[in-house]
């Protein structure tokens, strides 16, 4: 016979369990005699309307997108003082260029044959710097994957971007996660997540976690306009919202996950409008401005740590570059139309004109900082992809914890084979040759 | 709207006669003749197809042949598909018939569900099976159970497919192979087709099956060519689900494998052939669920040695399955123990090396099979 699984259950709650007797109970709602004004548990500040109407989208103007400097570089915004001083100034620009440099070399690099896979930003690098450069170095960072500008901006350096893509020795994942998943635990980057959107959550339960400790740090959640069709990012909206959590999501709306267009991605105002509907502060922001973008991250930030609230950020861009070295993205939308798009704005060229007019860059730094960081692009690419391999013992590590006994057998086994017949294993290109076991 | 399908379900009826007046576009009517690109030729009416192609055509073939049938994805019609199995289905079906998503796996498979619950025959692409664990609750909680629980009234005849397995460096995420997850499910089907035969006719069976049914394709195989039979060619024909196909006759031990351990398993026999004389029978299960135990049982009579192979973890798997199996089944004409080989217990690493180490190889299978009749 079965056990009775019911059995379990006592038939009287414990004292702990009955928390809420009616005394320790808010009052409900109640809907007030003759109120013009609908008190609902669903909804409690609705008038009521004896017009039978539906609310249609295409009646609600589409939310407004925040620029701070124009397509020209001038300042828009004359109301809002930023805090951006040369020295960071000039590191953000860097930082942009870096990131697009690096993508070059490394986007060529695949097709080359010297690393499988990769994922340009191009177009997208103000979002990533701009939301990176409002944060407070310990809040904690999760990405989608086309975010190497916020990681360059923290300080992850272009050998640990480099270790990474040859998942070398030095590579903290120890090459077992695909190129471009970055992590890095000193700059509070969590692994990047290949299913989509599955970051969201995470992010929300992170910052839930800030908020029990009473942190004043903040969760910087990014993801693409696609992901946000996924149901993890309507779960997490709503959850950051009902249980307040420190945490500000940053959508790049780049036009593309990888052939769908945005206009079949989506039917509404974008992703801004869902944020409104989840009960959560929300704005747009022109995402070629690296200025709005930092604006609008350092202002959500505030509202996040402060008031312990999420924000959701909407950051419009165009997606210039393939979706990833295995896409051609020629097969869906025309070449002039990129081309167009490259010509006529770029989040590159209009912050250089910004910085141009306030006398702090000129054309003889622009080429030297071009040539300079090829350069040390390819010295960090040559070094990383000498380096060895991972040592032979990480074989057995990291599946649990602790290896279990059976793995550990198996890794003395194979230390026993190794010494046995050490002319029949060349284990020079891994970390500590035959010590590596 | 794709179908006029406003009734509920105990009206299926009716609906069914609705359904028949087909919203089929025009171009639909082209006879099935074959555009596909890579099909060769030979003398004796056999052709080459790769097995993306023989996909390809079974889906032609379903959607000319019934108008209940739709495709559904992300990037399944434009895009023609991530990995291209469903190119040219929209230039010829139009876009009621293949229908691009949004990302939403969740939501797509859900419709797929629903829209079978209401008497259509949805077939729903996922870009690889990896992305069906966002609609897994869809599938196993919707798809498979409710047939069952609604007393048998209400079937639900969806066929969901997409690259199963591992591929080349796509790590952990992208590498699982799901045979034993599904297979473990009362009220799904599930098959794992190697050749371009079985890519055909185990599609098509799936879609003509009125229940549930996951077809779990191999990314690494849809490129590669087999030949396809003058019959295999026909819109008619169809792999019967739950039979497997003895690839190759021997008389010393069973290698009963499933999708791409059937053509290394096939590579191990002809090595075991040539170096040790050993005669190799392997078994092509085809089906996952049901599971032709006779024909193994059969053949374990004759050769009384038995191997499973497979890709996928050691633990609760395939292997373990038949690995049961035998000992229910084949205990007294079993000469040694059944043995298995798989991938490894390890999340699928990225890095090549690893990646190769993680799973089995001919010479793994070779190997196992010369220790186990000590040759
Ligand atoms: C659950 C899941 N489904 C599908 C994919 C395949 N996929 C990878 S990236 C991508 C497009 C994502 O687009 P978006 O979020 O807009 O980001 P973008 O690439 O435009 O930066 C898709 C469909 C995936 N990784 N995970």
């Amino acid at each position: 016979m079965r056990p009775v699984l019911r059995a379990r259950i006592p038939l009287t709650l414990p004292a702990s369990r009955r928390a809420f007797t009616p005394s320790t109970l808010r009052p409900g709602i109640r809907q007030p005699p003759d109120s013009d004004t609908v008190r609902f548990p669903g909804a409690v500040e609705s008038k009521f309307t004896h017009e039978l109407s539906f609310h249609r989208p295409q009646d609600v103007p589409a939310m407004p997108t925040y620029r701070f400097i124009n397509a020209e570089g001038v300042v828009v915004d004359k109301k809002s003082k930023l805090d951006i001083g040369k020295e960071k100034a000039l590191k953000m620009y860097k930082d942009m260029v870096t990131a697009s440099v690096m993508d070059l070399i490394m986007y060529d690099s695949q097709r080359q044959g010297r690393i499988s896979f990769y994922m340009v930003s191009a177009g997208e690098e103000g979002i990533a710097v701009g939301s990176a450069a409002a944060l407070h170095d310990e809040d904690v960072i999760y990405s989608q994957y086309r975010e190497q500008g916020a990681l360059m901006y923290r300080g992850y350096t272009l050998d640990e971007f480099m270790s990474q893509l040859f998942a070398n020795k030095k590579d903290y994942g120890k090459g077992r996660n695909m190129p471009v998943h970055y992590m890095s635990e000193r700059l509070r980057l969590f692994p990047i997540s290949s299913p989509l959107a599955t970051q969201i959550p995470h992010a929300v339960g992170a910052a839930y976690a800030l908020k029990l400790d009473n942190s004043p740090n903040i969760v910087m959640c990014y993801f693409g306009e696609g992901a946000a069709s996924e149901g993890d990012f309507h779960a997490a909206l709503n959850i950051a919202a009902t249980r307040d959590c420190p945490v500000v999501f940053l959508c790049r709306n780049n036009g593309y996950a990888i052939s769908t267009p945005t206009l079949e991605q989506y039917k509404g105002d974008g992703i801004a409008s869902r944020g409104i509907g989840y009960g959560i502060e929300t704005i747009r922001v022109d995402g070629n401005d690296i200025m709005a973008v930092y604006a609008a991250t350092k202002a959500a930030r505030e509202t996040a740590s402060k008031r312990q609230k999420p924000v959701l950020i909407e950051a419009m861009s165009y997606r210039v570059s393939h979706h990833s070295t295995s896409d051609d993205s020629f097969a869906y939308r025309a070449k002039v139309d990129v081309e167009e798009w490259k010509r006529r704005d770029n989040p590159i060229t209009r912050f250089r004109k910004w910085l141009e007019a306030n006398n702090w860059w000129s054309g003889d730094e622009e080429t030297a900082l071009r040539t300079q960081t090829r350069k040390d692009v390819l010295r960090a690419f040559t070094k990383a992809e000498k380096e060895s391999k991972p040592a032979v013992r990480e074989i057995f590590t990291d599946v649990f914890k602790h290896a279990t006994p059976e793995l550990q057998e198996q890794r003395e086994e194979l230390r026993r084979i190794i010494e046995a017949y050490p002319e029949e294993y060349d284990l020079g290109e891994y970390d500590g040759g035959k010590a590596g076991i | 709207m794709l179908f006029n399908s406003t009734k509920t379900f105990l009206t299926r009826r009716a609906l069914g006669a609705a359904i028949k007046t087909p919203v089929v576009p025009a171009v639909a009517r082209l006879p099935v003749a074959v555009k596909l690109s890579q099909v060769r030729y030979n003398s004796s009416g056999t052709k080459e197809y790769t097995v993306r192609d023989a996909l390809n055509e079974a889906l032609a073939e379903e959607l000319e042949q019934n108008p209940k049938v739709f495709i559904l994805g992300e990037e399944v019609a434009q895009y023609n598909g991530a990995y291209k199995v469903t190119k040219g289905l929209l230039d010829r079906f139009g876009e009621k018939r293949v229908i691009d998503t949004p990302i939403t796996e969740h939501g797509f498979a859900g419709m797929a569900v629903g829209a079978a619950l209401h008497g259509l025959q949805p077939v729903c692409e996922f870009m690889t099976w990896n992305f069906a664990m966002q609609a897994i609750d869809q599938i196993i909680n919707s798809g498979a159970k409710t047939h069952y629980m609604s007393g048998g009234i209400q079937p639900c005849n969806v066929t969901f497919r997409g690259p199963n397995g591992f591929a080349a460096g796509v790590a952990a995420q992208h590498s699982q192979d799901y045979s034993a997850w599904y297979g473990s499910i009362p009220g799904l089907k599930v098959v794992s087709p190697w050749s371009a035969e079985d890519a055909k006719g185990l599609l098509k069976a799936a879609i003509r099956d009125p229940n549930p049914v996951i077809v779990l394709e191999n990314e690494l195989l849809y490129g590669q060519s087999f030949p396809m039979s003058e019959a295999a060619q026909k819109s008619d024909f169809v792999v019967p689900i739950g039979k497997a196909k003895i690839e190759r006759a021997g008389t010393d031990v069973t290698i009963v494998s499933l999708s791409r351990c059937v053509g290394q398993s096939l590579v191990a026999a002809d090595n075991l052939q040539s170096k040790y004389g050993v005669s190799a029978e392997v078994i092509n299960l085809r089906s996952v669920k049901p599971l032709d135990v006779e024909t193994i049982v059969e053949s374990v009579k004759k050769t009384k040695n038995l191997v499973a192979v497979e890709s996928g973890f050691p633990m609760f798997g395939v292997g373990s399955e038949i690995l049961a199996l035998a000992m229910e089944y084949m205990f007294d004409t079993l000469d040694t123990p059944a043995q298995r080989v798989t991938g490894a217990e390890v999340p699928t690493p990225y890095a090549q090396g690893l990646e190769a180490l993680s799973f089995p190889d001919e010479h793994i299978i070779e190997k196992k099979v010369a220790q186990l009749l000590r040759v």
